[in-house]
């Protein structure tokens, strides 16, 4: 199953590799991370997803408490968060084009933050399956690049 | 936020306590901070990037500094010292290669929870990431390997790190903690000062039990007819013995302990079923495999006492009392996980149990059946006229020490015999490479807890393979004067790897002969020869009849001493239930 797990953890070196050894020492593909300072210098959040047997995820979470740079960690069940993520795209545009991208990006309330002779990059922010269709529907313009920060997840209460 | 400064008692104004020392170097705050944390004897072997860790060694009145003769020895020095004590053991090397044999001993330390705080030199930072001689990076290397690490980058953190890496080493579950020094941070200047406590946000060690669990497993065992301990090297940890014991004589239920918990409960105890696992006992095996009621105490269902892990107790109720949260469900689901030092448990499991103020029930039906299965299957081996039986050497030493010494082992079928044929009767006297089975260990790790103990008889029993892989620590024995003594079993073979040759591949060698090839008759190496060239006396026995004499001689030797002593290497260690099978598959002959 997929898992959305947060981890607070100190700021310090050597706290990514760690986390990222019990994944990868298990054979797990990590699919998205996000690591960023929280309102505190001294604390990161990290949000990670990845997908993988539910009882060795299990173990996972329980070995991350462990790591003793770790403060904190949630392995997110449906409904009990909220998420998003950022993605950037360069999508291929002629004249004819760009009209209907630019009307795709209004409904979807994506940004267009550069504008060049024949492409345009496009900031969009949503959960999953809002990405998820945009991405498809831009597919058919030609996506020359895309980049995305993975998601990032918040607590509900 | 939870930052507690005790300012309460402090008058308003009043300036803090000073703390502060003269101004030294990152070297000689680092021994400072050992000796704040109370160590007496380090294990190191200098270098390059640690020179300057020795110097300040060599002039701290606290501190014992022994040289081992690799790296590898020293850890396990270290070890030992742990092992045998429970307190932190201290090794120390220098950058690349001195380090990277450490590697293996850190990683045994983690494997059997032992804490140990391990100081690497380092290049000087200013040529990390530069390919600088004898550099690797340490702290990446052992990361799968450690509890905690630490790259130390500024000589004013060093009081602080060393105060943490001894908290880390020796709380919760113990295991090693891991502290890197660059040179440049030896050689800086600074004033340091010494924390008297450890704040970590992320933590939390201590752990209790709560009652209601406790009250519940209470109730399973009222409701058991077949209750058997299973308790691990998490009761010696924890110092639990006294209070296992007293749980046992409350309760009645039988114990068999797993080979790193060998000692928690004396093994001559009417309710002792010895070890289990591969080479357990027959009836410990067979009383977990018919237990309605498994309590699992400081222990993590290991392949090696599992086999099978689904069909392991499958008849039971379980419950886990564990310090590790990450250990319940790990490898066998069980019914009742209570987080717990489990000293604190049983300390509270017996208290509530003396309050009821009623006699517990006793299991006298279950203990009868299981007296029926000790009588029948008894450890036992095959006896020669002239030849040694290993197993006899072992048995007659228990005879001769009262059981009263502490025993090391290497890895392999001597190994799994001091086991079964030593009775050991306290903790912390069977010292074993319980997890990770690192042959070579015996030695190194029979002087370290020889330093720690000088006073107890402390014996390696070895393998002619284990003993050869450090055998450079013979110098360490003589020139250090740390009397350790060995009984080598020697078959000229790797005697546990042909025992599975001769069980599963037809007896086809793999290259497990350790003797000459081109004289078969012969016996190489010569031991006693090596022994008189590291000047320590090392006598052969070849006859039965002389295995008492030269036993006495060990025993009663001043100094080091050892025997090489012949044994044929037919024997195969039994019983055995073979990997990933159960008890209905044990082999008894």
């Amino acid at each position: 199953m997929r898992h959305t797990i947060t981890v607070l953890v100190e700021n310090r070196f050597g706290v990514l590799t760690r986390i990222a050894g019990l994944f990868s020492g298990r054979g797990f593909n990590i699919e998205t991370l996000n690591v960023g300072p929280t309102h505190r210098p001294d604390t990161s959040r990290m949000t990670i997803v990845v997908v993988g047997d539910d009882r060795v995820l299990d173990q996972v979470t329980r070995q991350l408490n462990k790591l003793v740079d770790v403060i904190e960690v949630t392995d997110f069940h449906e409904g009990e968060y909220v998420d998003r993520e950022l993605v950037l795209l360069k999508i291929k545009v002629d004249a004819k084009a760009r009209a209907e991208v630019m009307q795709i990006c209004d409904i979807f309330r994506a940004k267009i933050v550069d504008v060049q002779p024949k492409n345009l990059t496009i900031e969009l922010t949503g959960n999953e399956s809002k990405i998820s269709k945009f991405i498809v529907l831009m597919e058919n313009f030609g996506i020359l690049d895309l980049t995305r920060t993975g998601k990032v997840a918040i607590a509900r209460r | 936020m939870k930052t507690t400064t005790h300012s309460k008692k402090k008058k308003a104004g009043s300036p803090a306590p000073s703390r502060r020392s003269p101004v030294m170097n990152g070297a000689e705050v680092l021994v400072a901070s050992l000796e704040r944390e109370g160590v007496d004897t380090i294990f190191a072997y200098p270098g390059g990037a640690s020179q300057l860790l020795h110097q300040a060694l060599t002039k701290s009145k606290k501190i014992r500094t022994i040289l081992p003769r690799h790296e590898q020895g020293g850890g396990f020095m270290a070890a030992g010292y742990s092992r045998a004590t429970g307190h932190v053991g201290v090794c120390m090397a220098t950058s690349g290669p001195g380090a990277t044999n450490l590697v293996t001993a850190l990683a045994d330390a983690y494997m059997d929870s032992i804490p140990l705080v391990s100081i690497t030199g380092q290049v000087p930072s200013y040529n990390i990431g530069k390919g600088a001689f004898q550099e690797t990076d340490f702290f990446g290397m052992t990361l799968p390997v450690v509890k905690h690490s630490y790259l130390v980058l500024d000589a004013k953190d060093i009081p602080r790190v060393v105060k943490e890496a001894f908290y880390i080493a020796n709380s919760g579950r113990p295991g090693p903690v891991v502290i890197d020094i660059p040179k440049d941070v030896q050689l800086s200047m600074s004033q340091p000062i010494f924390p008297d406590k450890v704040e970590l946000r992320g933590y939390k060690p201590e752990k209790k039990a709560d009652d209601v669990a406790l009250n519940e497993l209470l109730g399973l065992i009222e409701k058991a007819e077949k209750p058997v301990l299973y308790v691990g090297g998490g009761i010696i940890s924890s110092g639990a013995a006294k209070e296992l014991l007293e749980f046992v004589e409350l309760t009645n239920i039988p114990v068999t302990t797993t080979l790193m918990g060998i000692g928690c409960f004396p093994e001559t105890h009417p309710l002792s079923l010895k070890w289990l696992g591969m080479h357990g006992t027959y009836y410990a095996n067979r009383a977990v495999n018919e237990a309605d009621l498994l309590l699992a105490f400081g222990v993590r269902f290991d392949d090696r006492v599992t086999g099978k892990v689904s069909e392991f107790a499958k008849h039971g109720t379980i419950v886990h009392i564990d310090i590790d949260y990450a250990e319940f469900d790990k490898n066998k689901h069980v019914h009742l996980p209570i987080l717990s030092d489990v000293k604190y448990a049983l300390g509270r499991l017996n208290a509530m149990i003396r309050k009821e103020g009623r006699a517990r029930k006793s299991f006298p039906a279950w203990v009868k059946e299981i007296g029926t299965w000790k009588a029948a299957h008894p450890l036992k081996f095959e006896d020669y006229s002239d030849k040694i039986a290993p197993q006899l050497v072992i048995r007659k030493l228990y005879e001769m020490t009262k059981g009263e010494a502490i025993i090391t082992t290497g890895v392999g079928q001597h190994q799994m015999w001091a086991g079964q044929f030593y009775d050991f009767i306290k903790p912390r006297t069977f010292l074993t490479s319980g997890g990770l089975g690192t042959m070579g260990f015996g030695y190194p790790t029979a002087l370290g807890a020889k330093v720690a103990c000088p006073n107890k008889q402390v014996i390696d029993i070895d393998g002619d393979g284990s003993f050869l892989m450090n055998v450079q620590e013979l110098a360490t024995s003589k020139v250090e004067k740390i009397d350790a003594k060995v009984i080598i079993l020697n078959n000229q073979h790797l005697g546990m790897v042909v025992q599975w040759e001769d069980r599963f591949f037809d007896s086809n060698r793999g290259h497990t002969y350790l003797g000459d090839p081109s004289d078969r008759a012969g016996i190489y190496p010569d031991y006693p020869t090596i022994f008189k060239g590291f000047g320590i006396t090392c006598e052969r026995v070849l006859h039965k009849k002389d295995l008492e004499g030269a036993l006495q001689r060990l025993i009663d030797a001043k100094g080091a001493y050892a025997l090489d002593v012949m044994v044929p290497y037919t024997e195969h260690v039994l019983p055995m239930i073979p990997a990933n099978h159960t008890f209905k598959d044990i082999i008894t002959d």
